[in-house]
């Protein structure tokens, strides 16, 4: 047993204290891009951006909310179309659109939980997908936006085209730390911890008092808004807009692949995801079928083989970790002989832990 | 009105094909396979492959391409899906959508994109003359019989025998079932082998129907999976109900404007799920 | 003698919890010997070690000689070690006859079959064709406990046979064991009821927080020794 000696909840190590700080240098050293960079460069940035918060919230809702989905498009989609629609029928500036497109697939997802929560687990997955669907015929039909072949975005007709880069780039580093900081905060509070216990046992978690249907519906709510942020700023960049790319399940496979990859129910799974995505995009993707074949085998071969995602693999081999949202429990005399207790890591490998015999 | 509700049964009846599988592999594993649908294109391209091969006789094509779903399906299960197994949903459904990628890039390369059918001497023309002004096509007709038989031949097995307990036993209590000496790794794959040799079927019969391209699976998989979540789940009657309404529903539309017949069917597949989550035939479990 | 059924040191473990800490047990032929113990103390997990549903390492269980620890469950019922597990489980989607029928699936030869469970217990021969659940708990519990015998084992062992019920079916459930251990069955009753424990078996093991606290011969035993056992005071 352990003696009673003074414990205290350890938060962050020093090798996170220094990634935060390297974040935040790295954000700096980002935001100066336009002045030194090349054109193409933000162009990319604002791609990856939108790809990165697509996957990050797809990491919160699965991993941390517990809830597999592949219908996220859906909210992609109308993030975009909203923003469209009142970047060029209202004249609002595109740029203050793009939260608004957040907001309101923010608020659709409500309604939308309303028949997808009557299903769960793999048939909760293939249900958002129909929903997804239902958009993407629902918009096809509306010719104000296009129908089928879709339509442009004029409103950012007479800004000149460096401006609207740089912006858009601006727009997209913005969204990109807004994001990035909303579920760090998110699973940081008390209200993570309760996600994370609803993850591994829902009956359980509700017998303790935590409001199940309620925060399932806060974190479909969230992601979509997330979801939907990153189609609006997609479609800013973009400029052009149809039914198809919006709402194509593609989104999702590459959600998926990114967080698989980088290991899910990790706050830097979907950031190592992605910069390895970027990569193979980069220099593969002239190969078409070959490369999305390859793309398809590597998340089998994660799932089956390295069920944490490579990045969770570091972790348990070296110990890295840059986000501290575990707890570790240190005992007060042993804090020099790293002599720490281990206490119900909440960015944990596996999700349900098994027992070790089956 | 008599015909769109006939043409919706019958399009019902291909529906069950597609939905049986699925039916079948979620009832004994909980598995949700996302790649059904592209299995089932997978099963056409090999018949249109064979055909190739052999010059004609689709057919017998069809029915040499079953054992080898068998075998294919038995193999995928026990090596590949019987890992992903378990209390979390995510891995059976991150490997089942890979395999999806990977099918329909595999059939984009060595097929390209450019549709294809299965050639039946015309059969597919033919029709059945009905009184006076309905016609019934001959392959519909004989696509229902088949999943007709099909449906029943699945209940069969699984009230009627050994193997049937082995599978009601396994999914319910997967742990007392090793206790009384089944080995749940193979009985889910000898599951997964009974749904490939539904896919084989459906695949066939799908490419002697119309055309078959790459990347149509993933609308299979979603008819499949709404034919099963409106009919109720437990229940093989209850999923060729399912197809039968979706089809019928899906016909009703296509009447009323032919860029809605789809829309429809989904449209009504939510309603379903709102008024009665659980299916308009569940058989519930104890 | 030469024990039927014996663990050396037997750990077991569930992920990173420790649920056994070495238990040493043996069972000779013919014998009924009862494992008692609080909520908790180990007791189900012993069992589930036995039958090979819990990892144990190879040598620390042993079965008629062999080791048997780590064997998967299907071959350890065909060497004759069979359980009615606790809560029942019967398997909802079977009738109570398709329930027994799955007892019999290791195939060993030996006098119990349908015909003889149901003369044994009678009513089970009325609610045949029944759902296995859509009966009272005394008869569920002649269902496992049919579906055990079944597959005509040596070694009987029973988790927990008279949970949630009431003391009348208990009883009656309890009467058929003299009859089975006289035509040559070894039975190991799991049981927090202690009196009855006591009454119907030779001998008795007392697990405590995964540890053996105390054994020794049932009449032997007095109430007060048991308690401090069994509470570990």
């Amino acid at each position: 047993m352990v003696s009673s000696s003074t414990f205290h909840v350890v938060r962050s190590s020093a090798a996170s204290r220094v990634a935060f700080a390297a974040a935040l240098l790295f954000v700096a050293l980002a935001a100066s891009l336009p002045f030194w960079g090349e054109s193409s460069w933000m162009r990319e940035f604002v791609e990856i951006a939108c790809y990165f918060i697509f996957a990050m919230m797809w990491n919160l809702l699965a991993g941390y909310g517990g809830m597999v989905s592949i219908g996220q498009q859906a909210f992609f989609g109308f993030g975009g179309y909203v923003m469209l629609a009142l970047g060029n029928f209202t004249g609002l500036n595109p740029f203050l659109a793009i939260p608004l497109g957040a907001l309101a697939a923010g608020l659709v997802a409500a309604p939308v939980s309303f028949v997808a929560f009557r299903l769960t687990g793999g048939y909760f997955a293939i249900g958002t997908w129909v929903i997804a669907e239902v958009f993407r015929l629902s918009v096809a039909n509306v010719s104000a936006v296009g129908g089928g072949s879709g339509t442009t975005l004029t409103a950012l007709r007479g800004i000149e085209k460096s401006m609207r880069e740089r912006v858009t780039f601006w727009m997209a580093l913005a969204c990109v730390v807004a994001a990035v900081a909303l579920v760090y905060l998110f699973l940081r509070s008390k209200r993570g911890l309760a996600l994370l216990a609803i993850r591994d046992n829902e009956v359980a978690a509700e017998s303790q008092g935590i409001p199940v249907r309620r925060m399932k519906l806060a974190v479909y709510v969230v992601a979509a808004f997330g979801a939907g942020l990153a189609g609006a700023l997609y479609f800013v960049g973009n400029l052009r807009i149809s039914p198809d790319a919006a709402f194509s399940v593609n989104w999702t496979a590459f959600a998926i692949f990114m967080v698989v990859i980088g290991g899910i129910g990790r706050i830097e799974g979907p950031i190592v995801g992605a910069l390895i995505f970027w990569a193979l995009n980069k220099f593969l993707s002239d190969y078409g079928t070959w490369y999305l074949l390859g793309l398809g085998l590597l998340a089998i071969v994660t799932t089956i083989f390295f069920k944490q995602g490579l990045w969770g693999f570091a972790q348990q081999r070296w110990g890295w970790s840059l986000f501290p949202t575990q707890r570790w429990l240190a005992t007060g005399e042993a804090s020099s002989a790293r002599r720490s207790v281990r206490h119900s890591s909440p960015s944990d490998l596996e999700l349900h832990p098994h027992a070790k015999h089956q | 009105m008599l015909e769109t509700v006939l043409q919706g049964v019958l399009l019902g009846g291909l529906y069950t094909l597609f939905a049986l599988g699925q039916s079948l592999m979620f009832g004994v594993m909980r598995l949700t396979n996302t790649a059904q649908g592209d299995f089932i294109i997978l099963g056409a391209f090999a018949v249109i492959a064979g055909v190739g091969l052999l010059g004609g006789a689709p057919f017998v094509v069809a029915l040499a391409v079953l054992p080898v779903a068998f075998g294919f399906g038995y193999a995928l299960q026990r090596y590949v899906l019987n890992g992903t197994l378990g209390k979390d949903p995510l891995p059976s459904l991150v490997v089942t959508f890979g395999l999806s990628i990977v099918i329909q890039n595999l059939l984009l390369e060595l097929f390209s994109a450019d549709p294809r059918s299965i050639e039946t001497g015309g059969l597919d023309i033919q029709g059945l003359r009905l009184g006076e002004s309905l016609s019934l096509g001959v392959l519909p007709l004989l696509v229902l019989a088949i999943a007709l038989a099909a449906t029943a031949a699945l209940q069969w097995l699984f009230a009627r025998t050994a193997l049937g307990r082995s599978f009601r036993a396994v999914s319910d209590d997967r742990e007392i079932a090793e206790l009384m000496g089944l080995n749940a790794k193979k009985v889910y794959a000898l599951a997964t082998a009974i749904a490939f040799v539904l896919i084989a079927i459906a695949g066939a019969l799908q490419g002697m129907r119309t055309t078959v391209s790459p990347s149509d699976g993933p609308l299979l998989l979603l008819f499949a999976f709404e034919a099963v979540i409106i009919g109720g789940m437990g229940s093989f009657w209850g999923t060729l109900a399912g197809a039968m309404i979706l089809g019928i529903t899906q016909q009703i539309g296509f009447r009323l404007d032919p860029g809605w017949g789809i829309w429809v069917g989904h449209l009504v597949f939510l309603l379903v799920l709102v008024l009665r989550p659980q299916g308009l035939f569940p058989k519930t479990r104890g | 003698m030469t024990a039927l059924l014996a663990t050396h040191g037997l750990k077991a473990f569930y992920g990173d919890a420790q649920a056994l800490f070495g238990i040493d047990f043996t069972l000779a032929q013919g014998e009924l010997v009862a494992v008692i113990g609080a909520n908790g103390a180990g007791k189900s997990t012993m069992l589930r070690c036995l039958t090979g549903l819990v990892a144990a390492p190879g040598g620390a269980v042993e079965f008629k000689g062999r080791a048997i620890g780590g064997s998967p469950p299907g071959e350890i019922v065909k060497l004759g070690l069979a359980m009615v597990p606790e809560g029942r489980r019967l398997f909802p989607s079977l009738s109570v006859e398709e329930n027994l029928l799955m007892g019999g699936l290791s195939g060993r030869k030996g006098p119990w079959n349908l015909e003889r469970l149901y003369a044994l217990f009678p009513i089970l021969a009325e609610k045949r064709h029944n759902p296995g659940t859509a009966l009272s708990g005394g008869q569920q519990q002649m269902v496992a406990l049919g579906r055990a015998l079944m597959s005509n084992p040596e070694v009987l062992l029973c988790d927990e046979l008279s949970l949630g019920l009431a003391p009348i079916v208990i009883r009656e459930i309890y009467a058929a064991m003299p009859a089975l251990i006289r035509e040559g069955m070894t039975v190991v009753i799991v049981e927090q009821d202690v009196t009855m424990a006591q009454r119907v078996s030779q001998r008795i093991y007392c697990l405590q927080e995964g540890r053996v606290s105390l054994q020794g011969d049932s009449d032997a035993l007095t109430r007060d020794q048991i308690s401090r056992a069994y509470f570990g005071l």
